[in-house]
């Protein structure tokens, strides 16, 4: 059964990520995405963490993607522009693509090849999670939680409405005004 | 377990759960009318069966026979599928709530009282809940109407914030629990409820759950007096009944939650013979969750309504800081006596 | 109006509608809380009104013109259909002008009579105010409370007059019948319960911190804005002007009457409610003192061709009863000439301006309603605040559109 389901959500999650980068309308791929991280999501739990499955919908799913539904809302994006097919792109990154995936693959059957993962066999508690997180990788924990904060307050700096220079017009008026003094106005 | 048996016991679970739920969201809404209805010296519905009690079913037939409408230029997929979402996502949320501590007998296996229980069945919720905006955020985009779209904004940008506020809350209680399975903070709280020790903890949740349910004073995304309806504005028949479905599915999850976190699920005095035994935890958790259903339609006939500005401002700058004292004092307290 | 432009999202066909990076926002005239057919054309950026039309006229039923073509006493049955809150106090500026333009002194009895009801007026008139604001800003128990006890004085108007709504009671020279047995008591039973009842709605709103946010440093407006407006009733004693015509111009018998008028500084949502609310106090009272020292006599003037004659003389007395044909059938004359009276009504001043040509018919009528006055600072109000706020606003400026359009 969990065979089964492998390949159902393993499909959803490949079909969704295709149709992300087929789909010209921006709203549809975002919505596309979150499918895949659904999908994801429920690879994650036959995989047995619990944990990290649903964090990644509470996050992932439930939060910044909705940020970015709610930006495209927001700005009413249009769909994209198909651009001019570079003929860079094809010469040098369809090989590269190529190259990569081999690497990849490669990659994958040095070092897992005798052990494939054994669905439901994992049971990882959430207390071993935080463990692992809190004593073994605590630095790495904190030091990413500070470049969030550092991201956290360049975003507010640059996105914080600047104060509009108080009521310019009508010192622009009656300077304007002054400029055009009555003897100007005998002389025309 | 047999997987044909596993099946079987888990649909028979579902169809029994999905039975409850229907008719507790149909009377529960005949409750409120009548209740605000006293409150505002009326009588609520009385026509439709003995007390009104048919009210419900003919609301029903109501809503299935009216005509749907589709404006022309709304987005026809997304405009289908966000109520489906709400309606659907609501429903997901129940089914790891654990309504009583034993198990019954089906099928010549012993099952827990839930549909499923799973280790982190409080994230689940939380998981489920915060997918719930994508129902809001699509149907306010896809109507096509101004006042959908800004109800919408509003929805999405307040079931956001508040669901930090709520996840926060719900932290304390696990620390003391030490596990996300709401059957084991059940457990936890054999000798005294969380609402002791965590009281802070649950006034944060309540406010936000009310916030997160879309309820007066923070019913902003679908204030009448300022938007029509918000979101729904365009949705008729059985998809504003879907809608509002969800909305009444996602009160009883919040207050099952806050039933099972802080007031002790089904513990509470036992005794009598056998059956009474049995039945008895059952009673204990359906009250207390009639009781938070209460005070949402309590607080609907007495307050009015929050401003936008207001509602953002009480989340992040109140809200959300009180939540995070509250895990920082709880878990010292807890690492000191440990 | 302004140009508006428009960008199709070719894709899914959503389009929404701009003026450069603004939403143009239709707001009515079918709207729950534009308080009938308001309709304002809102020009938001995000939440934030940058600019705010309003558009009238949905509700112009041609009243002062149907007035022309109306025997004077006629007229009267228009008025209630003006500002359908308080008909009586239509009622009572209208006899007063025509009144005023004969020259007719009205007994004392009939004068008290209508101050009473006058008063009756305000609260219920206030208490739809207040049903209604609260409602837009979500308290729907307020709503219905209010409703309750409007429905008390609706019955007291039906049993004085026998119409709940369009009463036309008042006649040119006094009031039409005289006020039913027992109709003092009916009053002295509402007065003894009415105020707990306002007790009950502040209970709910005056001190909620939730009301207070919604209301306080909403919709400001100063003094002067006011007067250059012609802003007047609760929203001008709100910023501090003391100005009541019932004190400073006083008509009917209000000058024997013991009040305050209510006024606040603040200026805001807040300052018109708390205004309101004290002056359904003081109205309590008025009342009171009128039921106390109702004073006997005739309800009516006796001015022969003008005011109907007694029912009795009618039965006895020829000439009465050719009077009293005469006075139905083709009206009375009034010499030409032309007389403003202006009363507070409610919602601010209100004023009849009545020309006569000497014929029974008059020549023109116009109306100085309250609420087209205050309804012209509204864009001034809600500038730069909130969408939510410009519920609140328009609640708080209380405006009726049959007033506005006439």
């Amino acid at each position: 059964m969990q065979v089964a389901l492998f390949f159902i959500f393993a499909t959803l999650a490949v079909a969704g990520a295709v149709n992300l980068l087929v789909q010209r309308a921006p709203i549809n791929a975002a919505l596309s995405l979150v499918a895949v991280m659904g999908a994801l999501a429920v690879l994650y739990l036959l995989l047995g963490a619990e944990f990290i499955a649903f964090v990644q919908i509470l996050v992932y799913a439930g939060a910044i993607m909705v940020l970015f539904v709610f930006v495209i809302m927001l700005l009413n994006a249009q769909p994209d522009e198909a651009s001019h097919r570079s003929r860079v792109a094809r010469i040098i990154g369809v090989p590269a693509l190529v190259a990569l995936l081999v690497e990849f693959a490669g990659f994958l059957a040095t070092q897992f090849s005798d052990s494939p993962v054994r669905m439901g066999e994992y049971i990882s508690s959430t207390e071993d999670l935080g463990m692992a997180l809190f004593h073994q990788y605590l630095l790495p924990f904190e030091v990413t939680s500070v470049l969030f904060l550092v991201g956290l307050i360049g975003a507010v700096l640059l996105a914080a409405r600047r104060e509009d220079p108080p009521a310019a017009m009508p010192t622009a008026v009656s300077s304007s005004s002054a400029k055009t003094t009555p003897a100007e106005l005998v002389i025309r | 377990m047999p997987n044909a048996t596993f099946f079987l016991i888990s649909l028979v679970k579902c169809g029994v759960v999905l039975f409850v739920l229907l008719t507790l969201v149909a009377y529960i809404q005949l409750a409120e009318r009548k209740i605000v209805g006293r409150m505002q010296s009326r009588v609520g519905p009385t026509r439709v069966g003995p007390f009104g009690l048919l009210q419900p079913a003919a609301d029903a037939i109501k809503f299935i026979l009216k005509e749907d409408i589709t404006p022309d230029s709304a987005h026809k997929f997304l405009y289908l599928l966000s109520p489906a979402l709400s309606a659907t996502l609501s429903m997901l949320a129940i089914t790891v709530i654990p309504i009583g501590g034993g198990t019954v007998r089906l099928f010549g296996q012993n099952t827990p009282m839930q549909i499923t229980d799973i280790n982190v069945g409080l994230l689940f919720i939380l998981g489920v809940t915060s997918l719930g905006v994508y129902g809001i955020v699509l149907a306010g985009w896809s109507s096509n109407s101004k006042y959908s779209l800004l109800g919408s904004l509003r929805g999405a940008s307040q079931m956001v914030s508040y669901e930090l506020a709520l996840g926060l809350a719900l932290i304390g209680p696990i620390i003391l629990a030490g596990s996300l399975s709401l059957r084991h903070i059940v457990e936890a709280q054999q000798h005294y409820w969380f609402i002791v020790p965590q009281f802070l903890a649950f006034l944060i949740y309540l406010t936000a759950a009310f916030a997160e349910t879309n309820r007066i004073p923070f019913d902003l995304p679908e204030a009448e007096g300022e938007l029509g309806a918000g979101y729904h504005t365009e949705y008729s028949a059985m998809k504003f009944a879907l809608f509002f479905l969800a909305e009444y599915i996602n009160m009883i999850t919040v207050s099952c939650v806050a039933t099972l976190v802080f007031l002790g699920g089904w513990h509470g005095p036992v005794f009598g013979p056998a059956l009474l035994r049995a039945i008895l935890p059952l009673v204990w958790f359906v009250l207390k969750v009639c009781f938070f259903l209460f005070l949402y339609i309590w607080v609907r006939g007495t307050l009015p309504r929050f401003r936008y500005d207001q509602l953002m401002a009480f989340g992040w700058k109140v809200l959300v800081p009180l939540a995070l004292g509250n895990i920082l004092v709880t878990s010292l307290i807890v690492g000191l006596l440990a | 109006m302004a140009d508006v432009s428009s960008i199709p999202v070719a894709v899914s066909g959503v389009h929404v509608e701009t003026k450069g990076k603004h939403l143009l926002l239709n707001m009515g005239p079918q709207h729950p809380s534009t308080h009938g057919v308001l309709r304002l054309v809102l020009e938001i950026d995000g939440e934030v009104v940058v600019n705010a039309t309003p558009d009238i006229g949905y509700l112009h039923t041609g009243i002062e013109k149907s007035c022309e073509s109306k025997y004077y006493q006629q007229v009267v049955t228009l008025t209630d259909r003006i500002d359908y809150l308080c008909p009586l106090t239509n009622n009572l500026c209208y006899v007063l002008a025509v009144e005023k333009l004969i020259g007719m002194e009205v007994p004392r009895r009939a004068q008290w009579i209508r101050v009473l009801l006058n008063e009756l007026s305000r609260i219920s008139s206030h208490l739809v105010w207040l049903g209604t604001h609260a409602l837009d800003i979500g308290a729907m128990s307020v709503f219905l409370y209010c409703f309750r006890e409007r429905e008390e004085i609706l019955k007291i108007y039906e049993y004085v007059s026998g119409q709940r709504m369009m009463t036309s009671y008042f006649r040119i020279g006094g009031v039409a019948l005289e006020p039913p047995l027992g109709m003092l008591d009916r009053v002295r039973a509402f007065l003894k319960t009415f105020p707990d009842k306002i007790a009950e709605y502040e209970t709910l709103l005056t001190h909620n911190p939730i009301w207070l946010g919604r209301t306080q440093n909403v919709g400001y407006l100063s003094a002067a804005d006011c007067l250059a407006w012609g802003v007047t009733g609760p929203c001008l004693r709100a910023v501090g002007i003391p100005l009541d015509l019932r004190k400073t111009n006083p008509y009917s018998a209000y000058n024997e009457f013991d009040f305050d008028v209510p006024v606040r500084t603040e200026g805001d949502v807040y300052a018109r409610y708390m205004v309101r609310i004290d002056e359904m106090k003081q109205s309590v009272r008025i009342v009171q003192q009128a039921v106390d020292g109702m004073p006997e006599g005739p309800f009516k003037a006796s001015a022969e061709g003008i005011v109907l004659p007694d029912r009795d003389k009618m039965k006895s007395e020829m000439e009465a009863l050719i009077y009293h044909f005469k006075i139905v059938t083709e009206g009375f004359k009034i010499p030409a000439g032309e007389a403003y009276q202006a009363i507070e009504s409610p919602r601010g001043q209100m004023g009849y301006y009545i020309v006569s040509d000497g014929t029974s018919k008059p020549y023109r009528v116009h109306v100085r309603s309250a609420s087209f006055g205050n309804l012209q600072a509204l864009p001034r109000m809600v500038e730069g605040r909130l969408l939510a706020d410009v519920v609140a606003i328009i609640g708080s400026i209380d405006i009726v559109l049959g007033e506005v359009d006439r």
